[in-house]
């Protein structure tokens, strides 16, 4: 890898990005943690018959795994917004989108992959068979950078603003739909053990759209809201 | 008439839905009317408050009758 | 841009705008007035009442029209949102920006009414069907890109990231509808009917249109409101503005 080649431009800023979130490790927990305590909040609120938990599990663990993103998306531009890194970004002669990508790699890598991982403890606490876990994870590993990748876009168009989370909320949830819809039946499915590879492949198709114009929207739309 | 505010035993329904119709699409129409007189009122304060100051600003600047005289009279003859 | 009649670039200045939505208001309002007069006469007084619903189906004159109206202004905003992004002209943003108050005041109508009218039909307020559930997501929508607007302390910059959201929202409300169809298929909901006879006897049709009509002119009336007000407090340091205070002797 030449030093000032693209591919090393990538590989600096992905490994900036990962070291930053391992240097505040704690910070990574938190979502895990709020995961863990709504999952945990749902038998309070409807009882701990296994039947009824097993119905709701595979919608449970989906939505608070988005709202555990949704939390988590402010560290995605705001540290690098207020210490004028992003600019510097944005100046920078290398591909912005490209550059937004790796950034958005790095995030997903701090802040989804947990929540994958406890996934399945999530699941097993709302008694969902255990059969079904695999295509739980399969389809966190399909949507969790779908919702990375419309987050992102949408971060962007809040970057500079206050009161932020609330709003990027409102704007996220509605368009999210689709992907829960699509993840949450899937698993539903495999939970009755009918056919499921039918709503992943829907999800596969969409991320692969995502993967290219989501960044490209996500320059458009930084360059909006920061170009002042 | 009585069988048209009736509506077939509907009524309750029928008139709630148009009086949402109807409550919503006024209160729409009347927002703009009090945004404005709102911006106008503050803009005429501002004009106001900008026409005080240049007045002010005005009064400063012109210096009192007799230094002007002092001055001119001791201006150097060409 | 040689292509834009002569007229349209005129217009987008804002003072000539001004001038043009404060003549056309009150016209496009009373073109309103009229127009339901007449629909709802025909929709209320003289259309016969429907063989299964009964006189509860009158509803839909206010409710379709409110339900096309969400989608048409939507459509408006998406374009003038996309003429805002990319040759950032002024009335263009307030067009996009003041078009979100009215879409998402026809949006809760067709909610609303289409709740009030569920009760009686379907037996229920609220069902998961795809025409509703993309209604909602739709007011969220709405809801989100006025959000997005007042979070910004330049307006023209607001103006520019909501409308940047709308495209976004343009392409994801087609997705998010046929999803929730499918969905709706994969948990064999309960089949709802949205309207016994699928053909409308035409003299329930006409009216309906006449209504159709009516909130387009409507909407004109209000958008003229809406956008020559934001012109004012948009330009408000320009020298047509103060004229015009002066004049207004507010």
């Amino acid at each position: 890898m030449r030093p000032g080649s693209l591919s090393a431009a990538c590989a600096a800023l992905l490994r900036r990005d990962l070291l930053l979130a391992w240097r505040r490790r704690g910070d990574i927990a938190l979502p895990v943690l709020y995961a863990l305590i709504v999952a945990t909040l749902f038998p309070f609120a409807l009882g701990p018959d296994p039947a009824l938990l097993a119905s709701v599990a595979s919608g449970v663990v989906l939505v608070t795994v988005l709202l555990s993103m949704l939390l988590a998306f402010d560290a995605l531009f705001r540290p690098d917004l207020e210490d004028g890194s992003l600019e510097q970004l944005m100046l920078a002669p290398q591909p912005l989108a490209l550059m937004l990508g790796m950034k958005i790699l790095a995030h997903w890598l701090s802040t989804a992959l947990p929540l994958i991982i406890i996934a399945p403890v999530l699941a097993s606490m709302l008694h969902l068979p255990g059969h079904a876990n695999a295509v739980l994870v399969l389809a966190l590993l399909v949507a969790t950078p779908l919702l990375s990748l419309l987050g992102s876009v949408l971060v962007a168009l809040t970057a500079g603003t206050r009161r932020s989370g609330m709003l990027l909320a409102l704007m996220l949830l509605p368009l999210c739909v689709p992907v829960v819809i699509f993840a949450a039946g899937a698993v539903s499915a495999a939970q009755l053990s009918l056919p499921w590879i039918a709503p992943i492949a829907w999800l596969g198709a969409a991320l692969a759209l995502l993967l290219v114009l989501a960044p490209l929207a996500c320059a458009a739309a930084l360059r909006i809201a920061i170009d002042a | 008439m009585a069988a048209f505010w009736h509506m077939g035993g509907y009524a309750p329904y029928v008139w709630s839905a148009y009086a949402v119709f109807f409550v919503v699409l006024l209160a729409d129409y009347l927002a703009p009317v009090f945004r404005r007189r709102r911006v106008l009122r503050e803009l005429h304060a501002r004009m106001q408050r900008q026409k005080s100051r240049d007045a002010r600003k005005a009064a400063l600047h012109a210096t009192p009758p007799d230094s002007e005289t002092d001055r001119t009279s001791t201006s150097p003859s060409p | 841009m040689k292509w834009i009649p002569h007229w349209m670039h005129e217009l987008s200045s804002p003072p000539t705008f001004y001038r043009f939505a404060t003549v056309m208001r009150p016209w496009f309002l009373v073109l309103a007035l009229v127009t339901t007069a007449i629909g709802l006469y025909g929709g209320l007084v003289m259309a016969p009442a429907d063989y299964q619903q009964g006189d509860v189906f009158r509803i839909i004159y206010i409710h379709v029209p409110s339900a096309e109206m969400s989608l048409f202004v939507y459509g408006v905003m998406a374009v003038a949102g996309f003429i805002a992004v990319v040759w950032r002209i002024k009335l263009a943003e307030s067009v996009a920006m003041q078009s979100a108050p009215v879409g998402a005041a026809f949006t809760f109508i067709t909610l609303v009414t289409g709740s009030i009218w569920g009760e009686p039909t379907w037996g229920t307020w609220w069902t998961w069907d795809a025409r509703l559930t993309s209604e909602l997501v739709l007011l969220f929508l709405y809801l989100g890109v006025i959000g997005l607007f007042h979070a910004f302390e330049d307006r023209r910059q607001g103006a520019r990231a909501a409308s940047f959201l709308v495209l976004v929202g343009v392409i994801n409300l087609p997705i998010v509808h046929y999803s929730v169809q499918w969905w709706n298929t994969l948990h064999q909901g309960t089949t709802v009917r949205l309207f016994g006879p699928s053909r409308i006897e035409a003299d329930m049709l006409w009216p309906l249109l006449v209504m159709m009509l009516a909130t387009k002119f409507y909407w004109a009336a209000s958008l003229c409101g809406r956008v020559r007000t934001d012109l004012l407090s948009l330009e408000s340091g320009k020298h047509w503005v103060r004229d015009l205070a002066q004049k207004e002797g507010h």
